[in-house]
């Protein structure tokens, strides 16, 4: 029968299908879903690696939340972070996008200056960085104290600490410049022109045209801004280890000591899984928000 | 080889821009000089750490504390180089990071990601696009949650202070870009698959003679992000690799800040660092030099909207 011909071919497409996503399907369960299920029984457990893990039902949970004021710190430290980095980030790099997509002379080369922070190692912007924010001899207080100016302590000010980080965070947003810049060059320009014909002025047409055109964009960058933003780790232990007094103890280095230099296995699962939760939670949010303000070209 | 002589790209901008900016009225003009005024300032913030890092390279101990700083050192000690790269076996860092981590690590993320890519978007199957989305959830699990596990599981097999914890995992595709992959594969016009198909191809003869040849600019943009993604690891090495002579480029130069944080003794500590950082950015600023065009495009792939 015709019907169960086509049902046939069907399924041997699906087997085909399959077959060829079976690298990512076997590495989702190996690499993904069983860490996650694993990691979910080991924060109901105590657990050094050492010793087998033992049972001890949501104590770590109610540990960090009523024994652990270190926990606060952390968690106020992040979210500081994360609500700043992201929008920032993203706002930075649409206007930076938006300036490269007017007439300017030389722009890939100035395209290409402001995206290569995002491909330089982390170790290195650590590096330079902490030389050239160092309190002392580093070259912006330098400058400062050679034209008789207080100097900035950029990193070793609890204040000022988190938005250092942030600041260079921003630095390297070139990803996100060159997604918004692309995305400008293609806003059809026949919806400018008819904008100018019915007397729209430049700033009119940048409000109620360009942004809402990049809005799909804004969405997918400030998610990957919030979901990076949660995760930070590398920077801040490499540039300020967490401090000054912990204004830089980040949950991603929170966590990791727990797990590597306390060998508390069971805490830091625990940990992750919170964290897990806040990054689900914080996408839905900002899918569910996006029926609101992003444009998706009317074809729903 | 291209024998053409190519056209100044800068050049031509030059002279189109000039000939628009002759017909500017003045408020025209206000906004150009604007325009350019906070494009100077944010080229200087950019290239600032840079020629920081090169400046302070090139100096020694009587000129890098000096303030007002000294931008142009002179005399200039280029043996910095020479003695901050000798000054620890970063020549062994090189080599386990290119040939025990990032080349091994390119070739299964690049072959991976393409044959399940290939499955997402060439062949039709009822539950695609479930999975695909499903696939591109996965980037919402933190690493943090995998961390523990992963680490007590390749324990277990024996490969804690091997690569093999970094390259295996690689082998089976990685979402983000399986997602750029796919979106690569989408444009390629499904007659030419099912020409093949007519011609008694199977599908995997098409993948390797028919779409991967079409996406040479695509799987370009993947192995580049693979291998600058490994060259630039930090974290992965940092739990898995801690044997002294497997160390990487990353963790080699945070070895030796940290070394000189804890003893002020090191003479030229300062420069050395920056000497050896300066020599660790050079290969991507080439490779992006080079890939410039390929880098841009891989890049607008991934924001483009569904």
């Amino acid at each position: 029968m015709n019907n169960g011909l086509s049902s046939k071919y069907k399924q041997r497409d699906l087997a085909i299908g399959l077959l060829f996503i079976s690298p990512w399907l076997v590495g989702f369960f190996l690499w993904t879903l069983y860490p996650l299920a694993s990691s979910l029984y080991y924060s109901f457990t105590r657990y050094d690696l050492l010793r087998p893990a033992q049972w001890i039902g949501f104590a770590n949970y109610i540990e960090l939340f009523t024994d652990d004021p270190q926990f606060y710190t952390v968690i106020y430290n992040t979210l500081y972070y994360v609500i700043l980095s992201a929008p920032l980030g993203v706002i930075s790099a649409f206007l930076m996008g938006a300036l490269l997509n007017t007439k300017i002379a030389a722009r890939p080369v100035f395209r290409a200056i402001f995206f290569f922070p995002a491909i330089v190692p982390t170790v290195v912007v650590a590096v330079v960085w902490q030389f050239l924010l160092n309190i002392q001899f580093g070259a912006i207080n330098s400058v400062l104290q050679g034209i008789g100016l207080p100097v900035i302590p950029f990193l070793s000010s609890p204040d000022l600490a988190k938005p250092s980080l942030i600041m260079i965070y921003m630095w390297a947003q070139g990803n996100a410049i060159v997604i918004f810049l692309a995305t400008l060059q293609d806003v059809p320009r026949s919806l400018y022109e008819a904008a100018t014909v019915d007397g729209a002025n430049a700033l009119q047409k940048f409000w109620n045209i360009t942004i809402p055109m990049c809005t799909p964009v804004i969405l997918f960058n400030l998610i990957m801004g919030f979901i990076d933003g949660f995760q930070s780790f590398t920077l801040p232990w490499l540039l300020t280890g967490g401090g000054p007094s912990n204004s830089t103890e980040f949950y991603a280095l929170y966590l990791y000591r727990n797990a590597f230099a306390y060998l508390r296995m069971g805490k830091a699962s625990a940990m992750a899984w919170l964290l897990f939760i806040v990054i689900v939670l914080f996408t839905f949010i900002l899918f569910k928000s996006s029926a609101r303000w992003v444009y998706y070209g009317g074809e729903k | 080889m291209n024998l053409r002589v190519p056209v100044n790209p800068l050049q031509r901008t030059t002279s189109a821009e000039i000939e628009r900016l002759r017909k500017l009225t003045p408020l025209g003009w206000l906004t150009e000089i604007l325009k350019y005024t906070v494009l100077t300032l944010l080229t200087v913030t950019y290239i600032l750490p840079f020629f920081w890092m090169v400046s302070s390279a090139l100096k020694n101990d009587s000129q890098v504390y000096v303030v007002p700083p000294i931008w142009i050192p002179s005399p200039a000690y280029w043996e910095n180089f020479v003695n901050a790269w000798a000054s620890q076996p970063f020549n062994l860092y090189v080599w386990n990071t290119v040939w025990l981590y990032a080349i091994p690590a390119t070739v299964g993320i690049v072959l991976s990601s393409a044959i399940v890519a290939y499955g997402f978007s060439r062949i039709k199957w009822p539950g695609r696009e479930t999975l695909f989305y499903l696939c591109l959830a996965t980037m919402m699990v933190p690493f943090q949650v995998q961390m523990v596990p992963l680490f007590m599981i390749f324990k277990q097999f024996g490969w804690i202070d091997s690569f093999l914890p970094l390259i295996v995992p690689a082998f089976f595709g990685s979402p983000f870009y399986i997602f750029m992959l796919r979106q690569f594969f989408m444009t390629i016009p499904a007659e030419l698959s099912d020409a093949a198909r007519i011609d008694g191809a199977n599908e995997l003869d098409i993948l390797f003679r028919i779409i991967l040849p079409l996406s040479r600019p695509a799987l370009t943009v993947v192995a580049l992000f693979a291998f600058i993604g490994a060259w630039n690891d930090y974290l992965g090495p940092l739990i898995y690799v801690h044997d002294n002579s497997k160390l990487v480029l990353a963790l080699g130069v945070e070895n030796m800040r940290r070394a000189m944080m804890f003893n002020s003794t090191i003479s030229n500590a300062y420069p050395y660092l920056m000497a050896v950082s300066t020599i660790v950015v050079l290969p991507i600023l080439i490779m992006f030099f080079f890939g410039q065009k390929t880098f841009i495009e891989g890049i607008s792939m991934t924001g483009i909207k569904e």
